[in-house]
């Protein structure tokens, strides 16, 4: 059965399925249990299941991160909300010095299954530490598994299953996409839903590979949308998983289009781009055409809201790419 | 004193060396038993102990310290990269260790040692973390002891967490109640994580001892450069109790420590107890306190000694024999040299075992560097020569 739903009601629908079918399950963050969360992600949840399970913390975020570690370790299945991307930073100590770390230093004996969830990126006209996009800072910390949901029948799933997953995950929520709606599968059991951590082709085309994540998925498609009455056939990659990146399906595309453009809001310099750049080049070298291009933020602060459409890869931007791409 | 609360170093007292008050009335702590050996009355705490059970408190101070000094040697002599010695706060974590219930759970710092002791791990096990076969191999659910965190006070918003879920089980209110103790020093007291841990702990109303081992130091900054106000005295700031015990002192520690552990289990929520001792020795093996300390300070706190104390009492009550002593030391001798012995025998990890726990689940990418790691391993052993290739 297929409703459609806001990218946050999705959300919000995941979160209730995974506190009714464990009661391990416990939700805390700032203003998530009374007010539902400042995006009413959470909304309704409280009240349901209660206090001791929805939980309103007190302002500080390594506080919160750290006691769910202490939760994990009781037996507890944490989701902790992260306010906001720029809020992040406080808890980054505890996130990757012990989150990141408690498996292993253990030798297998403390799992930390923790959901880490924080909504990401701009474009929402916000003052600062709103819209960033730390994503980097996770991938590249070896202990952590880091999601990106870019649609709200991803959103209902992928939420359900990193909980139920044993592994402690970064779950990147975009926030410009939480009001946009679309279908949703309920029906199914999560043993059918589509693997956490693979990458889905989510629009065919033959001339060239767009991949992307998060807010700039809805971007892909709309620049592989424009690109068609000019005679381009885009095909449009969502990574949805970003550490582990799941690149078999972006390397089989590279392989038939020869080229490939990635999109992401962070910017350039060490980032996801870096990354699938390179790895695309070392498998897919003699299949390409021309030199893996990246669309991305500017390798400054986050700017100022009324200028932040000049900073954020928009479909212009991603067809340029393409263009230049066609140039070798 | 001159200036009210504040008990930090006298002005002009800073850099000349700082000669603790002797009496326990200034530092306003809880002592039932004197640097002399003599048993004092506390209107509020007290200890009740077999002449067995004193003996043993005396046993696991001359082991642990013993065992410590043994640890030092093996780093001299290269066979741990390093140590952080418990030298002086013996009696602080025998006291608090052994007020400990079956049920309850300690999480440690990097120095208890001594707690270690008592929860019933094998002493190998720190050992084993500082030459640097593993990162702390015990079962922390097993012995209710969790593994050793470095980071600063991290520890102390885990204990919370974990305080936290021993409410939300509806393992409060009663003597079968769980309680945590989270170990931290005087310099973590100043860190942002311990002072959050005091904030959830106070209004979830977490079932957690806070204890401090105010060792005078956090490797060379004293006292003065964490706080302005006695440690125990934070705690009213944040809501709940706090009392100053003599850290050298085995009994009032246990006392302390047992009331304090059984308030939490009974649902009165959280307290900081500072346990007023010395660090004798180093920070670690690496630190040279001679930089930043002067040997009268040193001395003055010798002649606080928690063991000397004890033994004391215990001769002085006729609670043991002179060939006790020395069987405890012959006992403790002889623990010394097996450590010794099992700590030169720890085989090194196997090197492809450092990809193995990164993940519960697994990951694709560590999958395959494991794989190219090993072939490119195997691939010396095709040089040949007399054991395989050897890698440059």
């Amino acid at each position: 059965m297929s409703e459609t739903l806001t990218l946050g009601k999705a959300l919000n629908l995941g979160l209730r399925k995974a506190l009714e079918s464990d009661r391990k399950v416990v939700v805390m963050g700032e203003d998530v249990g009374k007010l539902g969360g400042v995006f009413r992600i959470t909304d309704g949840l409280q009240k349901d299941f209660g206090e001791q399970r929805v939980i309103d913390t007190p302002l500080a975020e390594s506080g919160i991160i750290g006691t769910a570690i202490g939760l994990a370790i009781r037996g507890y299945r944490p989701v902790c909300e992260i306010q906001f991307d720029g809020f992040v930073y406080p808890a980054y100590d505890q996130i990757v010095s012990q989150v990141a770390k408690m498996y292993y230093r253990s030798r297998g004996k403390v799992r930390v299954p923790m959901v880490i969830r924080i909504p990401f990126g701009g474009g929402i006209g916000a003052v600062e530490h709103h819209s960033e996009s730390p994503e980097a800072y996770f991938a590249h910390t070896a202990g952590l598994k880091v999601v990106s949901c870019a649609s709200p029948q991803d959103a209902y799933w992928m939420i359900q299953q990193a909980i139920g997953s044993d592994d402690p995950i970064i779950f990147l929520e975009p926030k410009r996409r939480y009001w946009e709606k679309g279908p949703v599968d309920t029906s199914t059991g999560i043993e059918e839903a589509y693997p956490l951590h693979s990458s889905r082709v989510v629009r065919n085309g033959t001339d060239a590979t767009i991949v992307a994540y998060g807010p700039m998925v809805r971007v892909a498609l709309d620049a592989a949308t424009a690109a068609e009455p000019d005679g381009r056939s885009l095909e449009v990659i969502d990574l949805r998983s970003l550490s582990p990146l799941d690149l078999g399906p972006v390397y089989d595309s590279v392989r038939r289009t020869g080229r490939c453009v990635v999109v992401h809001e962070a910017p350039s310099n060490v980032s996801l781009s870096s990354e699938v750049a390179a790895r695309v080049t070392e498998r897919c070298f003699y299949s390409l055409e021309a030199p893996v291009s990246r669309v991305t933020g500017f390798d400054v602060p986050y700017p100022a809201a009324r200028v932040e459409e000049e900073y954020l890869p928009d479909l212009d931007r991603v067809l340029d790419a393409v263009d230049r791409s066609f140039t070798y | 004193m001159a200036n009210g609360e504040r008990d930090v170093r006298p002005p002009g007292m800073e850099t000349a060396g700082w000669i603790p008050p002797t009496n326990g009335q200034e530092l306003n702590y809880v002592q039932l038993l004197t640097p002399d050996g003599e048993r004092v009355e506390h209107p509020r705490y007290s200890v009740d102990f077999t002449a067995d059970e004193y003996r043993g408190l005396y046993r696991d101070l001359v082991v642990i310290r013993k065992l410590d000094a043994e640890a030092t040697a093996l780093q001299r002599q290269g066979e741990l990269g390093i140590w952080a010695s418990l030298l002086g706060q013996e009696a602080a974590q025998v006291g608090s260790g052994r007020a400990l219930r079956p049920q309850d759970m300690a999480f440690p710092t990097y120095r208890e040692h001594g707690v270690l002791y008592c929860r019933g791990i094998d002493p190998i096990m720190p050992l084993g973390l500082f030459r640097g076969v593993d990162q702390g191999a015990w079962d922390s659910s097993l012995h209710r002891f969790h593994m050793y965190t470095i980071v600063i006070g991290a520890q102390t918003l885990h204990a919370t967490g974990y305080a936290m879920g021993i409410t939300m089980d509806g393992r409060v209110g009663n003597d079968d109640g769980e309680a945590v103790i989270a170990y931290f020093g005087d310099g973590a007291s100043s860190q942002g994580d311990v002072n959050e841990a005091f904030v959830w702990a106070s209004v979830f109303n977490a079932p957690v001892v806070f204890f401090c081992q105010n060792n005078q130091y956090a490797i060379s900054e004293p006292l003065e450069r964490q706080t302005r106000v006695p440690l125990y005295q934070r705690a009213r700031g944040f809501g709940f109790p706090g009392v100053r015990v003599d850290g050298n002192d085995v009994l009032a520690t246990y006392a302390v420590t047992r009331a304090a552990l059984d308030s939490a289990r009974h649902g009165q929520g959280p307290m900081l107890i500072e346990a007023y001792t010395y660090r004798m020795g180093a920070h670690t093996t690496s630190d040279d306190p001679t930089r930043y300390r002067i040997a009268s300070e040193v001395e003055a706190w010798q002649a606080r000694d928690p063991i000397m104390r004890m033994r004391l009492m215990l001769e002085r009550e006729n609670l043991a024999s002179p060939d006790f002593f020395a069987d405890v030391d012959s006992h403790a001798a002889k623990q010394a040299v097996e450590l010794r012995e099992r700590v030169l025998a720890l085989p090194d990890p196997e090197p492809l075992s450092i990809f193995d726990f990164t993940y519960p689940n697994g990951d694709p990418l560590v999958a395959e560097q494991r794989e190219q790691f090993a072939a490119y391993l195997a691939s010396f052993a095709d040089l040949g020569g007399i054991d395989g290739g050897e890698r440059r």
